[in-house]
């Protein structure tokens, strides 16, 4: 599952409001190619907000994405992919449906193997025919990985993507992105204090009430940062 | 050959989950099963009452049902977000909304097709003669519903209040519609009949221009 061409995501000035209210303030960021970096904050802080616009599904109100690849601004339509704080697949089809179903939108070309040998990473190679509302929270959770895994992402965001996930789901999934890290895909993620899957990160950033407040980068200490955002 | 090939694994999609759960279909053909019912014990129409005010009450019932149908559409999509899962996924948007389109078309035609009979006993009015051109007639209401009913749903499952809110949005969208097609299926119910042709002109224009304004906004509809 090797990602062989890194991008990385530049945020310039973005605002993002709803009516008077703001979710994101000037928010600027540079995410490296490659980079593993980790949001922290307290509920409606705008982590997700700021994900949501990297994935281009809501339009920020001020400011601008980018998106960089080999250090060229704007390559176009990096493969994105997305591990939201809703499962995002159907409960009414099978786990080898819903994983069909997004390959074929995506323009995979005979996803079934895929489909099988992604069903089998995430640990449900025998339940792949079963209906996803029969599933558990952590299975689903299983699903919705392996959905955004489908097209090999460059860029990976994941919205708290340890949620439903037991102490053993979790450290599978630390594994999982520590091996997309270490290929070269860039991680944005949400997280909430510290875990194994916050240890992956090579920088961590604290957002509160929509603006950055710490970063890494500038010399805060990681350990502050993580552990802050759960209190 | 994106969008057609997108348009049709969603379609595919909402087939296999409707007549998995049949949720849809069997709630609207009860809805229209009772309304006839309701409607011939109430009124107690002759032959020649039926002719003159059964397309009427048919396109009533259809109007009301495909309210309670298109309802779900978008909502649907909402438990666990997958409208942000297909909108990651296509490269045109618009294939989301002609998939929904599609499928809501198929299903109020459907529903249509099986109440056709059960209308043409409980009424006393035969149909078998003339079932070429009622289908015509129904398929173009039909879409022109869907067209509409699948906008307007996009827009109302993100408002509050959405399940006041399409069918009072719907209904009055819809008039024309009822309308004509209405007029165009008590011509094909006379005694003597005949196709309004002026009418189904009308349907077909009002599906022809409704379709080309959500081609061309329906991206805004799907955007948070």
């Amino acid at each position: 599952m090797s990602s062989p061409d890194p991008a990385g995501i530049r945020f310039a000035q973005i605002d993002k409001r709803y009516g008077g209210l703001f979710a994101l303030r000037g928010v600027s960021l540079d995410v490296a190619e490659g980079e593993a970096l980790a949001l922290a904050g307290r509920n409606g802080s705008g982590k997700t907000t700021l994900l949501r616009i990297a994935a281009r599904l809501v339009r920020p109100s001020a400011g601008t994405v980018r998106f960089t690849w080999n250090g060229d601004v704007d390559c176009a339509n990096p493969r994105v992919g997305f591990v939201a704080h809703a499962t995002m697949v159907y409960d009414e089809l099978t786990a080898e449906e819903n994983l069909l179903l997004f390959a074929r939108l995506q323009g995979i070309e005979a996803p079934e193997k895929l489909v099988k040998n992604l069903l089998r990473e995430v640990g449900l190679g025998e339940r792949g025919g079963s209906l996803v509302r029969t599933f558990s929270r952590g299975m689903r959770q299983r699903v919705a990985i392996a959905r955004a895994l489908l097209q090999r992402p460059q860029i990976l965001l994941l919205d708290e993507p340890g949620t439903g996930l037991d102490p053993e789901g979790v450290a599978w999934l630390a594994e999982t992105l520590r091996a997309l890290r270490d290929d070269g895909c860039t991680l944005l993620m949400s997280l909430h204090g510290e875990s194994e899957i916050a240890a992956l990160a090579t920088r961590a950033v604290r957002l509160d009430a929509g603006a950055v407040v710490a970063d890494t980068r500038d010399g805060a200490d990681i350990r502050s940062v993580m552990a802050f955002a759960g209190s | 050959m994106s969008l057609l090939s997108n348009t049709t694994a969603l379609l595919g999609k909402e087939l296999r989950t409707e007549f998995r759960s049949r949720e849809l279909l069997m709630t609207t053909v009860i809805f229209i099963l009772i309304v006839m019912v309701l409607f011939s014990f109430t009124f107690d129409p002759s032959s020649a009452e039926s002719r003159r005010f059964g397309a009427g009450l048919l396109w009533l019932a259809f109007l009301f049902a495909a309210s309670l149908m298109l309802q779900p559409c978008f909502l649907r999509e909402q438990t666990n977000d997958t409208l942000s899962a297909l909108r990651l996924s296509v490269s045109d948007p618009f294939a989301i909304l002609l998939a929904k389109l599609a499928a809501n078309t198929l299903f109020l035609l459907v529903t249509e097709l099986l109440m056709l009979p059960v209308f043409s006993i409980l009424y006393n009015v035969p149909v078998a003669k003339i079932f070429g051109q009622l289908l015509l007639v129904f398929f173009l209401g039909s879409f022109g519903v869907s067209i509409a009913g699948t906008a307007l749903s996009a827009i109302s499952a993100q408002a509050r209040m959405r399940e006041l809110l399409l069918p009072l949005l719907l209904l009055p969208l819809l008039t024309p519609i009822l309308v004509v097609s209405t007029e165009v299926t008590a011509g094909l119910l006379d005694a003597e009949p005949f196709v309004r042709w002026k009418g189904v002109g009308f349907l077909a224009t009002f599906d022809v221009v409704f379709l080309t304004a959500l081609w061309l906004f329906g991206e805004y509809l799907l955007e948070e």
